[in-house]
């Protein structure tokens, strides 16, 4: 379980998340939803402890996270823009962060699905967008760790990838993970989603099921009923 | 912090840089051997390009590498590693990558030449480890100014600028300062001023291992007395020691703080 309490973050003088209130229960897909610049990812990187918060706590199964390393161990992260050190080839940096991490992985069977290995001797600098997010989502799913954080994993995917990807996602839910996702494709998150949390401006303005989202805003769809929260919140 | 520490190593083992560093230090001590002809003479024309290049070279490459291997910085602070793991273990990997292309590339010729049965190996050993001790103080330095700057060109300017002072500008100040406070006896403040650089504390420590201090008249004198003795040796290099020391310390304050 993740609880995140009180907590707030400011960039400079602008502020991005404020007295931010969470609390996500153990396995199901959680949507972080909310448009550019509301909070998403310094959320997300709070929670890893990459961004440092100025005041709040975020505990994780009852631990806080607030200088420790150690929870990471529990959470495999997929970052939104895949920056990886140019001059290592595909096959180097997975190597690396298997031999750093030390745990159980199936990176063989991963790059097959994604029809990875002719990439694998080549460096990264040189791969197109579409191939280094394939990258980038075996590194994050090659492991089995109780905890999944994806932030824009859809990022230049063709549709074929796309559709691997919604079923790794969905077999980690099976797994009983909790598997926590931003994403602008609406579609995406309706087809995926258990749960939308919807942040605005820092703060979050809607928590609960895609369904409830919908009955609450009187929307056929989750384009729309989001449109219209974010119309009622502007008005 | 070994497995980050191997893999710096070996990204820039791999890169050009660390093998045009290591060739133009072949090069030198090949041409400065041929030239001279002699090691004493060799190794003083050696020191003041050791006092100033291993500065410049270790902040170049401190600042680049940090800018350079954000992504990989990046990656590993997702993973279940300490922060100041991370860090530290990037700063030991570079620092030991440039100080060995230092050690081998003067080593070889001076190996070559004969050094191990001369009479100044000791000088010269002494000459590699300031060279070592500077690329370590330096690295450290430049890791804080990049650290503190998200600006690369703002990161690269205080970098250079820090090397200038230290290189070049201090001495300036330091001999405006002997100048004019010509009538009062200086002794004691030359002293402490050379022990507040880094580059100084080097050449000195170096020229009177090399014995030619009595060119320094009454000054060099009394450093003699203060370095020349065991004691003002452990003191120096404690000195140095402090200097790699005291900026690891801030790199680690202020990694802990900062946001990815």
């Amino acid at each position: 379980m993740i609880q995140i309490k009180d907590l707030h973050k400011t960039f400079g003088k602008v502020p991005v998340l404020k007295e931010l209130n969470l609390t996500i229960k153990d396995s199901g897909i959680f949507a972080i939803l909310g448009p550019n610049g509301s909070g998403k990812t310094t959320l997300i990187k709070s929670i890893l402890g990459m961004v440092v918060p100025d005041k709040g706590e975020i505990l994780i199964d009852g631990k806080s996270t607030k200088g420790q390393w150690e929870h990471r161990q529990k959470i495999n992260y997929l970052p939104q823009i895949a920056n990886f050190p140019s001059n290592l080839s595909v096959i180097e940096v997975i190597e690396m962060i298997k031999n750093i991490r030390n745990s159980k992985t199936r990176d063989g069977d991963l790059v097959e699905l994604f029809k990875l290995q002719p990439f694998l001797n080549k460096k990264l600098a040189n791969l197109s967008g579409g191939t280094r997010q394939k990258v980038n989502i075996i590194l994050t799913f090659m492991f089995d760790d109780p905890i999944l954080i994806l932030d824009e994993p859809t990022t230049g995917l063709d549709p074929l990838s796309l559709i691997h990807l919604k079923s790794l996602i969905k077999e980690a839910k099976e797994k009983g993970k909790t598997i926590l996702i931003t994403s602008h494709i609406m579609q995406f998150v309706e087809e995926i989603s258990d749960e939308i949390v919807f942040l605005l401006d820092g703060k979050i303005y809607f928590k609960g099921s895609v369904k409830l989202l919908k009955e609450t805003y009187n929307e056929q769809d989750l384009e729309h009923a989001i449109a219209a929260l974010l119309n009622v919140q502007y008005d | 912090m070994i497995k980050i520490l191997k893999y710096s190593f070996y990204d820039l083992m791999r890169s050009r840089w660390s093998y045009a560093y290591f060739v133009f230090y072949l090069l030198l001590g090949f041409v400065l051997l041929f030239l001279n002809n002699n090691l004493d003479k060799a190794i003083i024309t050696l020191m003041n390009i050791i006092v100033i290049l291993t500065p410049l070279i270790g902040t170049v490459f401190g600042v680049m590498y940090y800018y350079n291997s954000k992504e990989f910085t990046e990656l590993l602070l997702a993973q279940p590693v300490k922060r100041s793991t991370i860090f530290l273990g990037q700063f030991i990997g570079l620092s030991v990558s440039l100080s060995l292309s230092l050690v081998l590339g003067l080593g070889i010729p001076f190996l070559f030449y004969g050094i191990m049965n001369s009479a100044i190996i000791l000088n010269f050993i002494t000459l590699i480890f300031v060279g070592a001790f500077l690329t370590f103080i330096f690295v450290a330095l430049a890791y804080n100014i990049a650290l503190s700057n998200e600006n690369k060109i703002k990161g690269f300017g205080y970098a250079i600028l820090m090397w200038l002072f230290m290189a070049v500008i201090y001495d300036g100040l330091f001999l405006i300062s002997l100048l004019v406070f010509d009538d009062y006896p200086l002794d004691q403040f030359s002293l402490f001023a050379t022990v507040f650089n880094p580059v100084d504390l080097s050449r000195i420590l170096i020229l009177l291992k090399l014995d030619i201090s009595a060119l320094m008249g009454y000054t060099g004198a009394v450093f003699k007395d203060f370095f020349g003795t065991i004691f003002g040796l452990i003191a120096s290099f404690s000195m140095l020691m402090l200097w790699i020391i005291f900026p690891l310390l801030r790199i680690v304050r202020k990694a802990s703080r900062k946001d990815f």
